[in-house]
């Protein structure tokens, strides 16, 4: 965990997507910072809340399920989910709410500050959890709470009812913040946004792509960290630019057969599932050990926003991985096992989260038929980290790694 | 050749030595924890059974939770492809092996030619493992071995429904306080333990022949719940117990033929 390690390191180059993508992460939060220090208001987001429409009303907004991951990852999960429990919230609701309405409370965290909210924004296309965390936000700071119901989608694909539907809530959002803020909606800068957006998303879905090589050319671990700026930021174009710059490096690391996956990869896994972010020394040293690279997650596919109007977006956001069924939501895994050539599968079932492990026991097991590939699941938590047993962990995973390793001798 | 394969378990050290991957030539189960001296007590015993030296030992395998603690040892197996190994080495034709030792619960999906294509594990959760056991006979007053006899004698199986080991230790309790007879009471848990392991092999797909490992098979209590859940039989060896330290010295008898070729 983070603050255990202080190795010295060296200083990284400024123009690599690490050392970007980190900057755009940062300025994030201190962007808000500024923003609030100038007198504007600012919103706490949920992170499947379509950004564009902040991005282009000229909005500073921060993610309490990002910083609730960077308290985790730097160690604080356990005080700040053990504050809310004693402020009589049950160690069943997610880690991350537990973690975000200790921090409305306290208002600081060594591990990761953030400014507190004028307003927040929420959408459970991502779960329902959210909407009585957001709540309790919104009714302790006496603020208002801006909602765009996103229902989970039990079909193939998303009919024009629903798009309709999220349309005009889009739209409401829109009027209420401008009512809030003060700020003007404008079709041409959204116009940007959308195209910045695409820029970032399609050098992503590149990007991530090119786990397809053997070896891949980077560590699947990689994309758990970069992924944050495709969440908070892919309509800015520095983000743009950074996730260009990552696609090449990765076919500059192909060509020359060079990766950020530093030992030899001997099996490829996918992983699904939210990090276990107090943990993600030991989960990732488990992989990295037996020369197992995380080649993909649905991470990968999750953030490729393409679409080409206001309607297009609303579509989009009816499409994302937690607001799918789970044969639209097998079918995206099953097709990045193959193009991937994914070996095995690694489920974290997340006591944190409902949403996502639900299904998960049937959908990988249909997706370890279909690919004809081991499913191997242990227990853990994205950010309490109480919930995790390291042991436990080994021992799946050395398990996995024999039936790959058999599978590979053709015994 | 002679190969070494040693299991250690979260509460008993197991070790057994073969003779060209075939003969039995010693084995030993001790009672103690990973970090207790029950492994070089394990060790010592085949050694002192066997009359073998350290030097005749071509190659050792350990497994198990301590397996990583453990200096002695050329390789390290998980449990889970040892007890693939020794299981299917008993029984040829075993397609499912179900594995309950001290804190987890397995169940191993083999193909035809006896190798571990799949496998489920239980949750965080410790009801169905040996830990629940332990801790419902630790109420009943009762040693471990006495409650396969003691659930032969059940009438009225006791229902217990509570998975969270806590919850039923009181539930085992007021059933105890309403006049449930202590037979009832122990076919209730061993029930308990059964259907929650059920419900993992089920979850794995349960292929005939299906064989019980491990610590808790010798409970002919749960054995016989667990033929009743999945509507099979079920096979056992008396080594129950031993199949782990068979299948890391059947792997190291492998390991050390590629070695040699
Ligand atoms: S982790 Fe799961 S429960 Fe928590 S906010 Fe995210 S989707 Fe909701």
């Amino acid at each position: 965990m983070g603050e255990e390690v202080k190795k010295k390191r060296r200083a990284p180059d400024p123009n690599s997507a690490k050392y970007k993508l980190g900057q755009i992460a940062a300025k994030a939060y201190s962007d808000c910072v500024e923003a609030k220090a100038r007198g504007e208001k600012i919103g706490w987001c949920a992170s499947n809340f379509p950004v564009e429409i902040p991005e282009t009303l000229g909005l500073h907004v921060c993610y309490p399920e990002n910083q609730a991951a960077a308290i985790a990852a730097r160690g604080g999960g356990e005080r700040m989910c053990s504050e809310s429990e004693g402020d009589g919230y049950s160690n069943d609701i997610c880690a991350y709410a537990r973690i975000s309405l200790a921090y409305m409370k306290l208002k600081k965290a060594p591990e990761q500050d953030m400014p507190q909210p004028d307003f927040v924004l929420c959408c459970n296309n991502i779960c329902n959890c959210m909407i009585k965390w957001y709540e309790n936000i919104a009714k302790e700071l006496d603020i208002p709470m801006i909602m765009i119901d996103i229902p989970f989608n039990p079909d193939y694909e998303v009919s024009d009812a629903e798009v309709e539907y999220i349309e005009a809530q889009f739209w409401d959002a829109i009027h209420q913040l401008e009512d809030i803020t003060g700020k003007k909606w404008s079709d041409e800068r959204f116009k940007e946004v959308k195209e910045i957006s695409g820029r970032s998303s399609r050098a992503w879905l590149k990007a991530t792509a090119c786990a397809k090589y053997v070896p891949s050319p980077f560590n699947g671990f990689d994309l758990l960290n970069h992924m944050a700026v495709m969440v908070t930021a892919r309509g800015k174009a520095e983000a743009a630019e950074a996730m260009e710059t990552l696609l090449k490096e990765y076919e500059e690391n192909h060509k020359t057969g060079k990766s950020t996956f530093r030992t030899d990869e001997k099996y490829r896994i996918m992983f699904e599932g939210i990090a276990c972010w107090p943990w993600l020394r030991a989960t990732s040293t488990g992989l990295k050990s037996r020369g197992i690279n995380m080649v993909t997650t649905i991470y990968a596919d999750a953030f490729g926003f393409i679409y080409d109007d206001f309607k297009g977006m609303c579509r989009a956001y009816a499409r994302v991985p937690n607001a799918m069924n789970l044969e639209l939501s097998r079918d995206k895994r099953i097709k990045l096992c193959k193009d991937n050539h994914v070996e095995g599968l690694l489920v974290h079932t997340n006591r944190s989260c409902k949403l996502w492990s639900g299904f998960m026991a049937e959908m990988s097991k249909q997706i370890g038929q279909a690919c004809g590939i081991p499913v191997v699941s242990f227990d853990g938590d994205q950010a309490d980290p109480r919930n995790f047993s390291e042991a436990q962990y080994d021992t799946r995973v050395q398990g996995l790694m024999e039936i790959m390793e058999a599978n590979k001798e053709g015994h | 050749m002679f190969t070494l394969g040693i299991d250690i378990g979260s509460t008993t050290a197991k070790a057994a030595i073969l003779k060209d991957g075939k003969e039995t030539v010693a084995s030993s189960i001790v009672i103690a924890t990973v970090g207790t001296d029950g492994v070089s007590q394990a060790i010592e015993n085949v050694f002192r059974d066997s009359g073998l030296k350290k030097e005749d030992i071509q190659f050792t395998v350990a497994t198990g939770y301590g397996r990583k603690t453990f200096e002695g040892a050329d390789l390290q197996v998980s449990e889970l492809t040892c007890h693939a190994i020794g299981v299917h080495h008993e029984f040829n034709n075993v397609r499912t092996v179900i594995d309950i030792g001290g804190q987890d619960a397995k169940v191993l999906s083999l193909n035809e030619q006896g190798r571990m294509v799949n496998f489920v594990m239980n949750d965080k959760c410790a009801a169905g493992t040996g830990r629940f056991l332990d801790v419902m006979a630790n109420i009943l007053h009762l040693d471990i071995s006495q409650l396969e006899v003691e659930a032969a004698k059940a009438t009225h199986p006791a229902d217990i429904s509570s998975t969270c080991t806590v919850f039923a230790e009181s539930e085992v309790i007021s059933q105890l306080a309403a006049g449930t007879k202590i037979p009832d009471l122990v076919a209730g848990i061993c029930q308990s333990v059964a259907s929650r392991v059920a419900a993992l092999a089920k979850r794995v797909g349960v292929k005939e022949t299906v064989c019980m490992s491990g610590g808790v098979a010798r409970n002919a209590g749960v054995r016989t719940a667990m033929e009743k859940e999945l509507g099979v039989r079920i096979a056992y060896s008396e080594n129950a117990q031993l199949m782990g330290a068979f299948g890391a010295a059947l792997y190291a008898f492998d390991k050390a033929n590629t070695v040699n070729s």
